[in-house]
């Protein structure tokens, strides 16, 4: 038991230390691409601003994929859940402020999460199947009750509700200025570093922060409590679950009510923080870039985030000037010379190969252009998910009963 | 057992039922909920559509059965090809450039630009095939990717290399000579209904004789229901996986050559998009089999269509006909689900009644 316990501190220690040493190899790598091509633009405090509320929306989705997989339902339905937050978000904060706006986004990501239990727990209907009638629904039933709702109110139309009230702002005045002039410095790393600082502490959202501490809360709820354990046990082996006593059935449904919710807190930032108000289809598939976020974090929390901040970050370049991104284009190439290297001195010579030839691709594209159209930015977490699951799909591992019909008494 | 087969297909007509008697009771409570009036929705939505309406209901009919054959394919092979619609963009993209070149004149133009979306369908899809089978990529997560991926390709590619007027883009203009004409039963301001929908039929006449007359067919539905009893047998379900994703995309390629040769004339504003997801869901209702698809597709077209009429006689707004599609598919995967259930328990009863009988007589 005793032995048992250090063992697993023991790999969640090393674990979130390798997390700790690609995050500072990450910034060190980043740092010197800006030294050397001159463009401070990259860890602007700005842009980091900019990549933490394209972040957040992701983030809530790909925690609301996680809570349903980790019980063992697959959620494609995320889209769908957001689209009914965005539309709940813009209703509640129009009669209640901000606050009752996030509990709408929440409630109504949840009736769509409820449905989708019902179709797959209690039914048994494939869970892809329902998901793709889920976003179908959710993106009829937010359009249809703007139309016909928001039509008359103020500042609204049949497809927006402009001039709704955000959340409040948090700035902490000693940081965010020691910060600012340390970023302002552009010094190797550490300024990255204060930037980072800077952005965090200065006019940062309260719906940010609350996102963000969200993935503390489920990493420690799903991984260090009794009631997570029999979470997870559902979407590793339901029928072993079951004859524990755990019922399968009810932590399968609170998984997926609260997979739902996270996904409409994640439409509600797009409607109050993320843009000036609701329109319709503004959620434009971040509900499939969460789903795809959470499986390049390999169903974990830390991984969900690093994957969540990826696609945010790059997201966000779109608004920014091409040649930053072009800059990060010698950033791919590097880190993929480098994972190739790594590679080649685990002796996985294929593998190698494949990685370096895509490495030196990137750095010539890098060398012989000046800038990367805007539509490629915009393609870049689809394209990096696509590589990503290629090359790793063999090392993730899902719940092993994700996805598959679970049926009360079907044990032994 | 006549009976009994008189039975079974009394079963399945019924879900469809449920179905749809579901959903028109879903969405008046929606409209009642806002405070309009479902009365008035109804009596207008099954009001008989006028001449023109008519057309562009069968139009619309062709296009999204051929979408339907196209997620019927992956379906009836356990795949989801949730990318029929970056597929279709793509692919009508590219055969509307070729045709728009002109290399070829009239009819051959016609059927290389034809040809042309069915080689960029496949192989858009074939990539999420060759994922799958060699790297054990989900075709779910890969084809949502891809679908993303071509929709900003077909941007990119339109904002640099289009026709620029006014503030619309679009690929280069059809010869007259290219495009395909119609036929008009009604008066000639009322529309045509497009020749190229022959494919529709073609394709639901081929999806039927390769899945129930080949040895193909055979092999495709044996892998779709279980892959170790498949191998088993001989047959390489990798290879079935990346011939029926190919296809699927191939014939998802076509879905909006008819409207491409028959109306539009350029891949531009008047492209419609949204046509993958429709046939997905009109696979669903139509339990992938050629006739119910057939019956789905013209369910849906009838209410996307007539879902028109509503802005001019009610204050009831047409995206109304979204929630009643979405719930019309939720409501026939949970019924035919249940129905199933309902049916093996019937059987099953059927079977120990019939073991338990003889030994009664026998003590």
């Amino acid at each position: 038991m005793s032995t048992a316990t250090v063992q697993k501190r023991g790999i969640v220690e090393r674990v979130s230390k390798s997390w700790l040493y690609i995050g500072l190899i990450g910034i060190g790598l980043v740092s010197f691409v800006r030294i050397i091509t001159d463009t401070n633009d990259l860890t602007a405090a700005g842009t980091i601003r900019a990549a933490i509320i394209a972040t957040c929306p992701i983030l809530a989705a790909a925690l609301g994929g996680l809570w349903a997989e980790r019980a063992g339902v697959v959620n494609i339905g995320l889209e769908g859940q957001m689209i009914l937050g965005t539309w709940g978000a813009a209703f509640f904060t129009y009669h209640y402020g901000p606050w009752v706006g996030i509990l709408g986004a929440a409630l109504l990501g949840l009736i769509g999460g409820l449905l989708h239990a019902i179709a797959t727990i209690s039914f048994g209907v494939d869970h892809i199947v329902s998901g793709v009638a889920i976003n179908l629904i959710g993106a009829g039933v937010a359009t249809y009750l703007a139309e016909a709702i928001f039509s008359d109110y103020e500042g609204g139309g049949p497809r927006q509700l402009n001039g709704l009230e955000a959340p409040a702002q948090i700035t902490i005045p000693g940081v965010s200025d020691l910060a600012k002039d340390i970023a302002d410095q552009h010094w190797f790393f550490v300024s990255d570093v204060a930037a980072f600082i800077q952005a965090m502490t200065t006019n940062i959202s309260t719906l940010s922060l609350l996102i963000f501490a969200l993935v503390v809360v489920s990493a420690v709820v799903l991984w260090r409590t009794s009631f997570g354990l029999r979470l997870r046990s559902c979407g590793e082996n339901p029928q072993a679950a079951e004859t524990l006593g755990v019922n399968v059935y009810r932590y399968k449904y609170i998984a997926v009510l609260i997979s739902g919710a996270l996904a409409g807190i994640g439409g509600g930032f797009l409607a109050l923080v993320a843009s000036s108000g609701f329109s319709t289809g503004q959620t434009g598939g971040r509900g499939y870039i969460g789903l795809a976020a959470m499986i390049f974090g390999n169903w974990r929390p830390g991984g969900l985030l690093a994957g969540a901040l990826t696609f945010g970050y790059t997201d966000s370049l779109r608004l920014r000037d091409t040649q930053s991104v072009h800059s990060l284009l010698l950033v791919v190439a590097i880190g993929l010379l480098a994972f190739a290297a790594w590679r080649a001195y685990r002796r996985q010579v294929r593998g190698a190969v494949t990685v370096a030839v895509v490495g030196v691709a990137v750095m010539a594209w890098f060398l012989l252009t000046d800038a990367v159209p805007r539509e490629f930015t915009v393609m870049t977490p689809y394209v990096t998910t696509l590589f990503v699951l290629a090359l790793g799909a063999q090392r993730l591992r899902m719940p092993a009963a994700d996805g598959a019909q679970y049926r009360r008494g079907s044990a032994g | 057992m006549n009976r009994f087969n008189l039975r079974a297909v009394g079963l399945s007509l019924l879900a469809p039922a449920i179905a749809i008697v579901l959903s028109i009771i879903v969405t008046t409570l929606v409209i009642a909920a806002v405070g309009s009036s479902p009365g008035e929705f109804w009596s207008t939505m099954f009001e008989m559509p006028k001449p023109r309406l008519r057309v562009d209901i069968l139009n619309q009919t062709v296009m999204i059965y051929i979408a339907a054959i196209a997620a019927a394919i992956g379906f009836r092979m356990g795949l989801f090809n949730i990318g029929l619609e970056g597929q279709y963009t793509l692919a009508s993209f590219a055969a509307a450039t070729f045709a728009g070149a002109a290399y070829l004149s009239g009819f051959a133009n016609v059927a290389a630009s034809v040809l042309v979306a069915l080689v960029v369908g496949g192989a858009w899809a074939g990539i999420a095939g060759i994922l799958r089978t060699t790297r054990g990529v989900s075709e779910v997560i890969a084809t949502i990717m891809l679908n993303s991926i071509a929709i900003t390709l077909v941007g990119y590619f339109l904002n640099n290399y289009g026709v620029k007027e006014g503030n619309s883009v679009h690929t280069k203009n059809l010869d007259p000579g290219s495009t395909v004409g119609g036929f008009s039963p009604f008066e000639d301001r009322d529309g045509e209904i497009w020749a190229l929908g022959l494919i529709a039929v073609l394709v639901g006449v081929g999806f039927w004789v390769l899945l129930n007359k080949t040895r193909f067919g055979f092999d495709l539905r044996a892998s779709g229901q279980s892959e170790s009893a498949a191998l088993a047998s001989g047959i390489n379900p990798k290879r079935m996986i990346l011939i029926s994703m190919v296809l699927s995309g191939a014939v998802a390629g076509l879905i909006w050559m008819p409207a491409l040769f028959g109306g539009a004339r350029n891949y531009g504003t008047s492209f419609q998009a949204g046509l993958g997801f429709l046939g997905i869901a009109v696979a669903l209702l139509g339990r992938n089999r050629p006739l119910g698809m057939l019956f789905g597709a013209l369910l849906f077209a009838f209410l996307s269509v007539k879902s028109n009429d509503l802005t001019f006689g009610t204050d009831v707004s047409p995206s109304i006909v979204q929630i009643t599609q979405g719930v019309a598919v939720l409501a026939v995967v949970v019924t035919y689900e249940v129905v199933r259930r309902w049916r093996t328990r019937l059987e099953q009863r059927a079977v120990s009644r019939e073991l338990a009988g003889p030994t009664e007589v026998t003590a």
